[in-house]
């Protein structure tokens, strides 16, 4: 492990210090070092969205990032958005709406959402659209989702 | 009813939006190795040398095989058995795997793979329809059907033909193509197989578990009660995870060879070439109609390009002839079709299977004949609709149909018939039809299509089923029907599915089948049990087994717990089993194996598109969309379907394509392969119309396929109607609106599409007598 270097970094809410080869992306550590496999991958190539995590609470494809350009910043993973067993009202809201088919591009959506509704509380439809565009579906053509997204920031927002 | 039809959550929905699902790629056990595929960058090579020290030497493989080691061949129709998971002496597309490595980690395989030394004789490609049609340079693709590379080949004849055309006022044909495009499942194919105790068993993220542990049991010759498949929670599959795959057999002989858990997940890219995605489809159809609108025959031609392997072509090839009659009464009806091999990644069934091509070559040209007869296009197809309880012309049973239902609605909603007229805005009207699961397994036999088995221990019902819940719903569909049954909620039943180690079999997630025949299942098992405690929990009231209310957890004024033990001291252990088989539906002549279904949906589409002159750019407004249901189970769950239908559909009208350059695939890429994103999709309304079907399970019918259909057709015909011009050719990209405007302003046909349709030497057609009477008048 000689070329191997020590990353720190906060995943939600947790000191992380991993001996990691330093090209490995997020994705890969996430997935195989950390064993947060609720982050997935379509592409590995930035083309899918399905890989978006937060970084300092902005969504970044973790399958781009490697240990250097994420070191001592803060992380959040699907895992990290429920507080416990109380789910966010996004993770709510996408249960209800029936956002989730197969589920698989779920945790980029729902990263990715609750970005855009902390730098904005009640966006518009063609907002939500645009914050989401950059994150692929194949099953639910993004209407459950967009329609998900707006009954959360209603809820969060009252 | 409590639960059926409630907009409930799906039951496995709190685990997608924390992250907790386990796909296939999620697993991972104690020492497992990585494997990689090597594959061939030529699409037709004679493999004439392998060399694998160099791969053995890399510090960390464990293991390598080739085809050699996996000799048997397969298939997943039993007339096509025509692959090996790797092979061994040709190469048929970019991509087709010849090794497999073993490996500590995935970054070793890989490293090791690339170091197979293989030696190829390069071989001429088959390219194209009209290539496979004509005497090969080289030797054809496989040694099984022909001549030339045709794969199979197919002609039916129902009814007096020629006199309907004789009756006929006016006679047209046209010619079309549907480009082929893939499925694009945002989770990449994985496997991870462990052998251990002698038994195997394989995680696979496939739709079709129960076919993959028969392909195992034929290729690595190991006895069926030896294996055990389960279909892990899936990343989306829409058809491109129902064949059994290289890395499949490859991960289960690895693991056998090694003794080691071992691990395969493709490359986006490798997903790419997996393919199986629609076939590209040439198209010819002549039609005679009244004067009046009513059709007198039709006779329709088809040539599909398979790619490189069977898969489910044949199955494929006669669909693109059956399904035209489900929606329309055609009093004669011929069909001649063809499946050609090319050097391509191969073809095999997307949602729809076979059936978005002729829908969208038939809704067009009736739309052209409407234009011809100066008759409104709506009328015409109203003219022709199907009845409910009618045989049609090529043997299929109509049941349930809810055609002038949706057709009304989605007319009345979107005020299609007063739309407003301007250059540059138009609108589309089409409908379309789909099976309700096929009538006939892959392997004839008269095995229930599905089973199920419902646990009941101490209050806890646990129901196992092999169905596949690929993200359709379908284990929230079982729960449903259970839970209804037996008073409870669908949150309350704990499910076993899609493991053929546990559960008892269905024959997976293809053909919309599960909601009608494993919900058939379900509900059989359920009925039983439910009798069972009624009876106890009638005997302890006092009354009559058929006064026992169910429903919040209560039999009666018992609590279902107190029913349970009470059943259980009765009758000591308890479970229930269920099975559904469709009734024998196959007409009496070969080729009528694809086609009949115990029930049909039907969908009608509107599309309203604004379309640029200048540069032919599209951009879709909205979208309406009614379907016939029979009966939602979960009414969300139906719209998602609907949506994700409608979607899909857009997309392969508007950009999805699988597209080659000498048989190079152009785009393996996300990026390179269009699909539309969120900012691309239109408003979709969804009017769901409810029939309740005889036998389907509280007369729910399918919804996952169907609304696809004929969003394909209402796009093109919204593109005739804002500019004047027919874009007969999928997709509709701006070139082709461009190069038929162009066409349009020179005074030639308006229109983009192929010109004219292959002379193919198609069999001497079957005559079929007709089971027919013309359900409405000539
Ligand atoms: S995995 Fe597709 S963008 Fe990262
Ligand atoms: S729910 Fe399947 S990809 Fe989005």
């Amino acid at each position: 492990m000689s070329d191997s270097v020590i990353a720190n970094f906060d995943v939600n809410g947790r000191s992380r210090e991993v001996l990691v080869k330093p090209y490995h992306t997020l994705l890969e550590i996430l997935r195989e070092d950390l064993g947060l496999t609720g982050t997935k991958h379509g592409c590995e190539l930035g083309e899918c969205g399905a890989c978006t995590v937060l970084v300092d609470g902005l969504p970044q494809l973790s399958c781009l990032l490697l240990p250097h350009q994420v070191e001592g910043k803060e992380i959040t993973t699907i895992e990290g958005l429920a507080e416990g067993d109380e789910l966010h009202p996004l993770q709510e809201a996408f249960v209800e709406a029936g956002a989730v088919q197969c589920g698989y591009c779920t945790p980029s959506m729902l990263l990715t959402a609750k970005a855009l509704l902390e730098g904005d509380p009640s966006p518009s439809r063609q907002e939500i659209a645009e914050a989401l565009s950059g994150n692929l579906c194949r099953c639910t053509g993004y209407e459950a989702i967009t329609r998900a997204v707006e009954l959360a920031a209603t809820r969060m927002d009252t | 009813m409590r639960v059926v039809g409630k907009p409930l959550a799906k039951v496995d929905a709190r685990a997608k939006v924390t992250g907790s699902t386990l796909y296939a790629d999620d697993l991972i056990f104690s020492d497992t190795l990585f494997c990689k595929l090597l594959r061939s960058p030529h699409p037709y090579a004679r493999i004439k040398h392998m060399d694998l020290n160099a791969a053995k030497a890399v510090e960390g493989v464990v293991a390598v095989i080739t085809g050699n080691d996996l000799p048997v061949k397969y298939g997943i129709l039993p007339i096509s058995q025509d692959e090996h998971a790797l092979e061994s002496e040709k190469v048929r597309y970019v991509g087709d795997p010849v090794a497999a490595v073993a490996a500590f980690d995935e970054e070793t395989a890989a490293l090791a793979a690339e170091k197979i030394r293989v030696e190829y004789e390069v071989l001429d490609p088959v390219t194209s329809i009209e290539e496979a049609l004509s005497e090969p340079t080289d030797e054809p693709i496989h040694d099984y059907g022909g001549p030339a590379n045709i794969h199979k080949m197919a002609a039916l004849s129902f009814g007096d033909l020629e006199a309907g055309f004789a009756e006929a006022d006016h006679i047209r044909e046209d010619v079309f193509f549907y480009g082929g495009n893939t499925h694009l499942p945002m989770e990449q194919h994985s496997a991870i197989a462990t052998y251990v105790n002698g038994k195997l068993t394989l995680w696979s993220s496939t739709q079709t578990p129960h076919y993959v542990h028969r392909t195992i049991s034929k290729v690595l010759d190991l006895p069926m009660q030896a294996i055990r498949v389960v279909a892990t929670p899936h990343g989306g599959g829409f058809g491109g995870k129902t064949d059994p795959f290289s890395h499949e057999l490859a991960v289960c002989k690895l693991a056998m060879v090694t003794g080691k858990p071992v691990k395969c997940t493709l490359t986006r890219e490798e997903v790419f070439y997996a393919h199986r995605g629609r076939h590209p489809v040439l198209m010819w159809v002549r039609t005679g109609m009244k004067s009046n609108g009513r059709i007198t025959a039709m006779h329709f031609k088809t040539a599909l390009d398979g790619g490189a392997y069977g898969s489910y072509g044949v199955a494929t090839m006669f669909y693109t002839g059956a399904l035209q009659t489900t929606t329309y009464d055609i009093p004669a009806y011929r069909f001649e079709g063809a499946r050609v091999f090319t050097n391509k990644a191969p073809c095999g069934p997307k949602r729809g299977h076979g059936t978005p091509q002729p829908r969208f070559a038939l809704e067009l040209h009736l739309d052209k004949m409407a234009e011809d007869l100066g008759l409104d296009p709506v009328e015409v197809r109203r003219r022709n609709y199907v009845s409910p309880n009618t045989t049609t012309v090529n043997w299929l049973r109509i049941t349930s149909c809810g055609l002038e239902e949706i057709t009304d609605q989605v007319l009345q909603a979107s005020s299609y018939v007063n739309r407003q007229r301007a250059v540059g805005h138009g609108m589309g009207f089409a409908v379309a039809s789909y099976l309700c699961g096929a009538g006939l397994p892959i392997y004839w036999n008269k095995l229930p299509h599905s089973e199920c088995l419902i646990k009941l221990d101490r209050g806890g019902v646990t129901v196992y089923c092999g169905a596949t819940d690929i993200g359709q719903g379908s284990d929230t569909v079982i729960a449903t029907l259970v839970a209804e049954e037996l008073g409870l909620w669908p949150s309350d039943i704990r499910l076993v599915t899609g493991d053929t180690g546990f559960a008892p079999v269905d024959l997976g997630s293809y053909s919309s089948r599960v909601t009608f025949m494993a919900g058939n299942a379900a509900l059989d098992a359920a009925r039983k049990l439910r009798n069972l405690l009624a009876e106890v929990a009638a005997e302890s009231m006092g009354c009559l087994p058929g006064e026992i209310v169910t429903g919040d957890g209560k039999f009666g004024t018992l609590s279902f717990e107190e029913t349970t033990q009470l059943a259980q001291e009765r009758f000591g252990a308890i479970s229930t089993v269920g099975s559904y088989r469709p009734p024998d539906l196959a007409g009496p002549y070969k080729g009528s194996g694809v086609g009949p279904s115990p029930a049909y949906s039907y969908s009608a589409a509107v599309v309203d598109i604004d379309v640029d002159p200048e540069t032919g750019i599209i951009k879709v407004n909205k979208v309406w969309l009614a379907h016939d249901i029979g009966r939602s189970i979960n009414p969300v769950s139906v719209r998602g379907q609907v949506e994700g239908g409608v979607y899909m559909g857009l997309g392969e009208a508007l950009m999805e394509e699988q597209a080659y350059r000498k048989a190079m695939p152009k785009q393996p890429s996300m990026l390179d392969y269009k699909s539309l994103t969120s900012v691309d999709m239109p408003e979709v309304e969804t009017i769901l119309v409810e029939t309740d079907d005889p036998e389907g399970p509280y007369g729910a019918k399918e919804v996952g396929q169907g609304p696809l259909l004929p969003v394909v057709p209402a796009v093109v015909s919204a593109v005739h109607d804002a500019l004047g011009v027919w874009i007969d050719q999928v997709p509709v990209t701006p070139d082709k609106i461009m190069k038929a405007l162009d066409a349009k302003a020179k005074g030639q046909a308006p229109r983009f599409g192929p010109k004219s349709f292959p002379d193919i030497a198609y069999p001497q057609y079957v005559k079929v007598d007709t089971p027919h009477v013309a359900t409405q008048a000539i």
